[in-house]
């Protein structure tokens, strides 16, 4: 059993967690290591396309305040104010602190970071649209991926490649490691460290439909569940407008930013009626919204189930210059020039909202009393501050992880300078060693990838865009039967090398954890507010339900729900219309 | 439709020596050939190992050689190469298992060029000043997803493992042409040393690979120049 000791691990090597190493690597003393299961540049921080916000004011007239209240705003009133006040503060000085780190954004003629409009970006709370995001063509960040990694290079960051962490080790209270395969060599490794985090990003995965990477299956938010660490508003999981029929790839917002229209069959551009101010710009959940109605009302294109983004009012050179990308997808796995013919969209599965619970330092908290496990820490997608509430608006993803990628590192230093190290139990991976050895060993006849696809279709069709208790209910005996097939799988693979079939079937684990996670809380939560619409509850009912939800799972395997208020400072809730 | 997809497994624990093994797929047209592969994983045969992400050739996961060609395999499609298709790991690194070769030579490669922004003056309160065409001047290189297509593709780099390859001075030319950067005098020596720009013997296999449509080639040539120019 191979053993490494560090002062800090990090979990993840997308733009969260190589923000925090790259805080700490400036410590010349602190020993930190980042554990990723990809290469670092794989990570899903290098597909987000359209920008990240930031008040930054280089267009036109822009404030933090008024990028914090959109921020409050879009997350229909359930966004903890004191975390998106720094958001929205902290995300100037962190864009500038991109550009000094060599990130290439796009420029203005006179020299500056270029900045165009986004979905829910408005001036004066809420007038109308605002250029706030900051952008390096329509591979803002893949910019910021390189960039983190570059200088996390350049200040020898201990990297583990293709490492799977498994599982988290706490003693005495305290945070003091994780377990992690090789997946090369099929090896366990025990990482000793006094302060863990997380930066696992999110879980597309459990949707057929959806913009997320193969390798996006919640391990990181499974494995804090359960060690008993509970999830909050995992009922809010956001729906893209924008992804291409059938493969859910991203059409970024970008390119409605710049001026791209949907449109139903009879070429009405139909946001119009939704969302009579920011028509094609109205927060994400709003326009998943409207197409699911357009399509339900029969209007969606042949009568299908897609609509038209339409590009063709666009000059060809707009598309080549600031959408270079998306204009590619679609000539690649459509055929389809976007400057003369529509592209056929649907919404698609893309972020998660709720997560692993923490403070405004990125600390782990236990209870709604924010009661902080000591030296465990979270970021990213993987995490819940909350600054998203019930839905994210665009750009404000890039900010989160590195504003709280960058404030977890910082505290993580702290932290560092003046704790113990807690000594590790006696066999620390016998729990993932048992997890391992009974995947291999398995002897049934369930194949992994027909029950995660078995999953991943039921989730969009009973824990989708629009749910109800009787959907939900199905769902949760549809979680049971194939968490008991999953008990009777088989792997084809047997070996140590390489072994993804092991590593799938573990991810599957994970997968039907988060999933379960989603559906009890949408079920419990009795109202429709931003991106949780309940059908049989179509209003907000602030009275009952401006509150968090937190969800435990106890060893008994039994659930508890718990409530945490909602941190309320400048915006009092108000209705919602754009 | 169907496709037939033959590839060269090897697994160390198992082979002695790598083998062809054939696969009947059901496909549409319209999947990209990753999809084929998911197929066989899911359906056929799970061992089978290969990178992969994104599905959308932005991570740079999953290249390997697709009817004698280095490609990714989530960026071509089924209907742009027929019926039979041939998928192999990529050349000049070593084979792990399957289609997964071993990427610590690339990414070393990689490191050596100094693949950061270095300046001495520090930075003003907003961000430095950068025209739209100083901005230009680099925009081709930032793409680059290090997915090694060209190292890989470059029959320089099979013949020696010393060649830095077309990815790190792809990595290089992004930095020395960026107006902010100081250290381009730094790299320009290490890419005119011997196993540095003067090795490329422009056979264009790179540019011709590379999934982001990067110039290598040019990019290639105005290293070359600006080290000769540095040198007068
Ligand atoms: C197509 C697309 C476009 C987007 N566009 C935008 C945009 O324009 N603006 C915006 O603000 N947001 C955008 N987003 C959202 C945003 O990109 C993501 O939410 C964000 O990048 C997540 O970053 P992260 O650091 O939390 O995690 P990720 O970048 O997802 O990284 C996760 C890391 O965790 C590692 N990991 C996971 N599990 C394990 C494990 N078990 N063991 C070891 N390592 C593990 C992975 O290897 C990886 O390194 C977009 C998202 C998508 C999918
Ligand atoms: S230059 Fe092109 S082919 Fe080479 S590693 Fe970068 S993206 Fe891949
Ligand atoms: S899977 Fe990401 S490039 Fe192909």
């Amino acid at each position: 059993m191979a053993v490494h000791e560090f002062d800090a691990v990090i979990v993840g090597a997308g733009g969260a967690g190589l923000y925090a190493a790259m805080e700490l690597s400036r410590q010349a003393d602190l020993r930190v290591a980042v554990i990723s299961k990809l290469y670092p540049t794989r990570s899903h921080t290098g597909a987000a396309q359209g920008g990240i916000g930031a008040a930054l004011g280089n267009m036109e007239e822009d404030h933090w305040e008024w990028h914090m209240f959109d921020t409050v705003k879009g997350g229909d009133y359930l966004v903890d104010q004191d975390a998106a006040e720094i958001l929205a503060r902290e995300a100037i000085e962190t864009v500038y602190d991109l550009e000094h780190l060599g990130l290439p954004f796009d420029r203005t003629p006179d020299g500056r970071i270029a900045q165009r409009r986004f979905g829910g970006h408005t001036h004066h709370f809420g007038q109308g649209p605002v250029r706030r995001a900051c952008h390096a063509a329509d591979r803002t960040g893949h910019m910021i991926l390189q960039t983190l990694y570059q200088q996390c290079l350049r200040q020898n960051v201990r990297f583990f490649n293709e490492f799977q962490v498994l599982d988290l080790l706490v003693e005495d209270g305290a945070a003091c490691g994780v377990v992690a395969w090789e997946i090369l060599t099929g090896e366990l490794h025990t990482f000793h460290a006094r302060a863990v985090m997380f930066a696992t990003g999110g879980w597309g995965r459990i949707y057929k439909v959806t913009s997320n990477a193969h390798t996006l299956t919640g391990d990181g938010a499974a494995i804090c569940w359960r060690r008993g660490i509970p999830l909050e508003d995992m009922e809010f999981y956001q729906f893209h407008p924008t992804g291409i029929y059938r493969l859910g790839i991203l059409m970024s917002e970008a390119a409605r930013g710049e001026g791209a229209v949907l449109r139903n069959r009879y070429g009405e551009r139909f946001m119009e009626r939704y969302s009579p101010t920011l028509l094609d710009l109205a927060p994400r959940d709003i326009i998943a919204r409207a197409m699911i109605t357009e399509i339900r009302e029969g209007r969606g294109i042949d009568g299908k189930d897609y609509l038209h983004l339409d590009f063709t009012h666009l000059p060809r050179q707009l598309l080549e210059e600031k959408l270079p990308d998306i204009t590619s997808f679609a000539r690649i796995y459509l055929g389809i020039d976007p400057a003369t013919q529509p592209v056929p969209v649907q919404p698609t599965a893309h972020y998660a909202m709720g997560g692993i619970p923490t403070d405004v330092w990125g600390r782990v908290v236990l209870d709604e009393k924010n009661t902080v496990l000591p030296g465990l820490y979270a970021a990213g997608e993987c995490a819940c501050v909350s600054v998203h509430g019930a839905n994210r608006l665009g750009t404000n993803s890039l900010v989160d992880i590195l504003v709280f990628g960058r404030r977890a590192g910082r505290d993580m230093v702290r932290y560092l300078r003046e704790a113990e190290r807690v000594p590790l139990r006696h066999n620390p991976d016998s729990d993932a060693r048992e997890q391992m050895e009974r995947l291999l060993r398995s002897e049934g006849k369930e194949k992994v990838a027909v029950l995660r696809q078995e999953l991943a279709e039921n989730m969009m069709e009973y824990c989708g865009i629009f749910r109800d208790e009787a959907g939900l209910r199905k769902m949760l005996e549809i979680l049971g039967d194939l968490r008991e097939r999953y008990r009777r799988i088989r792997l084809d693979d047997r070996g140590r090398i390489f072994n993804q079939d092991l590593l799938e079937a573990w991810e599957l684990g994970c997968l039907l954890d988060v999933a379960e996670a989603t559906v009890r809380s949408a079920l419990h939560r009795t109202e429709s507010r931003g991106a949780h619409m309940r059908e049989d509850y179509p209003k907000r009912d602030d009275e009952n339900w401006l509150k968090h939800t937190l969800l435990y799972r106890k060893p008994d395997g039994t659930f508890e729900f718990r409530y945490k208020p909602v941190v309320i400072t400048r915006f009092q809730p108000q209705a919602r219309t754009y | 439709m169907k496709a037939t997809i033959r590839i060269k497994r090897f697994n160390p624990e198992v082979d002695r020596r790598p083998y062809w093994a054939e696969y009947e797929v059901p496909v549409d047209p319209f999947d990209r050939v990753l999809d084929a592969l998911h197929y066989i994983k899911a359906n056929l045969d799970g061992s089978l190992a290969l990178r992969r992400s994104c599905a959308h050739g932005i991570c740079g996961s999953d290249a390997m050689l697709i009817n004698g060609r280095n490609r990714l395999a989530c960026k071509v499609l089924i209907k742009d190469l027929g019926p039979r298709i041939t998928v192999e790991p990529l050349r000049g690194l070593r084979v792990i298992k399957d289609l997964v070769v071993d990427m610590e030579p690339f990414f070393e490669k990689y490191r050596q060029v100094m693949p950061w922004l270095i300046t001495d003056e520090p930075p003003p309160p907003q961000e430095r000043r950068q025209t739209p065409e100083e901005r230009a001047r680099y925009e081709d290189t930032t793409k680059c997803i290090l997915c090694a297509v060209c190292t890989t593709a470059c029959p320089i780099f099979w013949g020696t493992g010393e060649f830095l390859g077309p990815a790190a001075l792809v990595a290089a030319h992004r930095f020395i042409f960026d107006s902010r950067d100081q250290a381009a005098q730094q790299r320009l020596q290490i890419l005119a040393d011997r196993s540095g720009v003067f090795k490329c013997r422009t056979v264009f296999n790179c540019t011709e690979a590379c999934p982001q449509g990067i110039e290598i080639t040019k990019a290639i040539q105005e290293l070359k120049q600006a080290i000769i120019l540095s040198r007068t």
